[in-house]
């Protein structure tokens, strides 16, 4: 046993950790389809009931409900409807268009969020008065939201597609201010006292000390905004009845109780959110790991 | 107090007129009337250009504070502070000294040169400029062939004199320290000690040094103050005459003892009680 666990250490340590990463993606995927499966044959053979009792299994395993995961994959390049384009051109293009209105929220949330916190850290009493609103927006649900923006950007001639990138900058800001907050506050007591000992203006301590320490904690709350600018963008599509994003696919394809449709427009959407988060990644080792501590 | 009466033998500091901190009656109070703390009840003390101040006492001596006072890092709430002849406050905004801390408080995302290149940068120092004195100051401390690293890649007593060489490298008139040398073990303290005298003698600066280390505040300083606490004052300033350069024969010497005595039973007095002025 530790010869075999020895070797694999030797095994894996010979590839580079880009490669060993991807490895480890495919492997939980590979999991993930042999539970999927293995859960649709076993079921099927007990006759979708959990043995001995009259419970019925859910999900139930049969192919319309839960479609074999090649299926979900085939259906990607099989068209969405008779002689309509493929499955995944559609999905593909629906994608791109939520994900421009979900970066250019992402952006805007990201600076408002950015520029709230650091108000915040400047004065407690703006911290004090705001905080509370901040917060209690944010328990607000965004389905709630979200229809007034589309509703009153209309009014204001404001187009369709910022209103809906305002709401995706709803769902970004909030991370981005609490962990601005958080970050800006990060330096050590002493490390203050030594810009004050230098007689340092406050914006040269901000973008000198508080915002260089803070880029880490921000990152992070980027992560977090990137994936909820995608969530925000889809929601805020319904009300505003776009034909073009994801939100319209997963709709129709829902009413159409097609559950392959349903998984493959789902995947689409994950994949979107990955590869948001990919590039904000990209731009952490780039800004911070280079510059912040690593090993 | 007499201003300036152990100024080294070098001939500088010889009148109250070159005295670079003069304190008369300082106290300093934290918190409110329900939960208030006396740190410090009337501190006078004069220090010299040139010399080098220890302030030695257990914790809550209100060391750390006076150094703070100084620095203007905090306000008195009693009496009267002169550093280079002015309010400690306009000291701060000209520059007038560099600070030490326990902690390197180094950047981790600035290398060695950007760190010693930060207060240069925040006075608006030109770039070729401040290349030069970060040079130099890296030579100073001998630390040239890190100037690219960051501060993670160094020992905490490279670290720390990194530090120095930041708090040196805009010429401020007055060095203040902070237990420097408190969270390095004691082979790195002998001869991080050793290095500031030197830098000390090359750059005529005034240092004033927190430290609870009886032997160090004797290796290292011209004077010793001696504070006792509750509140925190001052109850003994004892003279310490070792000739300069100071190196390892001094630590072995018969004076350097006799004195590390002297100090420790100031410090005795001071906590039992006596001693008080």
């Amino acid at each position: 046993m530790t010869d075999a666990s020895a070797d694999v250490v030797a095994t894996t340590s010979r590839w580079s950790p880009r490669v060993r990463r991807i490895m480890g993606f495919l492997g939980v995927l590979v999991v993930v389809v042999v539970i999927w499966e293995l859960y649709k044959v076993v079921g099927k053979a007990l006759g979708g009931v959990v043995p001995g009792t009259e419970l019925r299994l859910r999900p139930p395993p049969d192919d319309r409900i839960m479609p074999h995961t090649w299926d979900v994959v085939l259906q990607l390049f099989r068209p969405v409807r008779r002689n309509g384009e493929l499955t995944v051109l559609l999905l593909g293009k629906a994608a791109l268009f939520t994900l421009r209105e979900a970066f250019v929220g992402f952006v805007v949330g990201g600076l408002v969020g950015f520029g709230l916190g650091v108000a915040f850290v400047r004065s407690t009493l703006a911290e004090r008065a705001f905080m509370p609103y901040v917060v209690a927006s944010q328990t607000v649900p965004i389905i709630a939201i979200a229809p007034m923006v589309v509703v009153w950007g209309g009014k204001l001639d404001i187009p369709q597609w910022l209103s809906v990138a305002i709401i995706a900058a709803y769902l970004t800001f909030f991370p981005v201010t609490i962990n601005t907050v958080r970050g800006l506050r990060s330096p050590a007591p002493t490390a203050m006292e030594m810009m004050r000992s230098y007689a340092a203006s406050p914006s040269q301590v901000l973008w000198k000390l508080q915002v260089p320490a803070a880029l880490p904690y921000i990152f992070t709350a980027l992560k977090v905004s990137a994936t909820a600018s995608v969530i925000g963008a889809i929601v805020g599509e319904l009300p505003a009845g776009f034909r073009d994003g994801l939100a319209r696919a997963l709709l129709e394809f829902s009413q159409q109780f097609n559950a392959e449709k349903l998984l493959a427009a789902i995947l689409m959407s994950a994949i979107a959110g990955i590869l948001f988060v990919g590039i904000v990644t990209w731009f952490e080792h780039r800004l911070v790991a280079a510059a912040h501590r690593q090993e | 107090m007499v201003a300036g009466t152990n100024s080294r033998e070098r001939g500088r500091g010889d009148g109250v007129s070159d005295a670079v901190v003069v304190a008369r009656g300082v106290g300093k109070v934290f918190g409110t009337d329900t939960d208030r703390v006396e740190a410090l009840r009337g501190i006078d003390l004069q220090i010299a250009r040139g010399e080098f101040i220890s302030l030695i006492g257990p914790s809550g001596c209100g060391k750390s504070t006076l150094l703070r006072l100084i620095g203007d890092l905090l306000q008195p709430s009693a009496g009267e502070l002169v550093v280079n002849g002015k309010p400690p406050r306009q000291a701060r905004l000209d520059r007038d000294y560099g600070i030490v801390f326990q902690q390197p408080t180094l950047l981790d995302w600035r290398t060695v040169r950007a760190n010693v290149e930060l207060p240069l940068e925040i006075m608006g120092v030109a770039r070729e400029e401040r290349a030069a004195r970060a040079e130099e100051m890296l030579a100073l401390v001998q630390l040239a062939e890190f100037a690219d690293h960051h501060p993670w890649q160094l020992s905490g007593g490279m670290q720390q004199r990194v530090a120095i060489a930041r708090a040196l490298g805009f010429r401020p008139a007055l060095l203040l320290m902070d237990e420097p040398f408190g969270a390095l073990d004691e082979m790195t303290r002998e001869l991080m000690q050793q290095e500031l005298l030197r830098i000390w003698t090359e750059t005529e600066t005034t240092v004033v040094f927190v430290t609870h280390s009886i032997p160090e505040a004797v290796f290292l300083s011209t004077r010793v103050v001696v504070m006792s606490p509750r509140p925190g004052r001052i109850s003994a300033v004892i003279d310490v005459p070792l000739a300069h350069p100071r190196d390892v024969e001094t630590r072995e010497s018969d004076d350097y003892y006799r004195l590390i005595t002297e100090v420790r039973e100031a410090l005795r007095r001071g906590e039992t009680g006596e001693g008080r002025r």
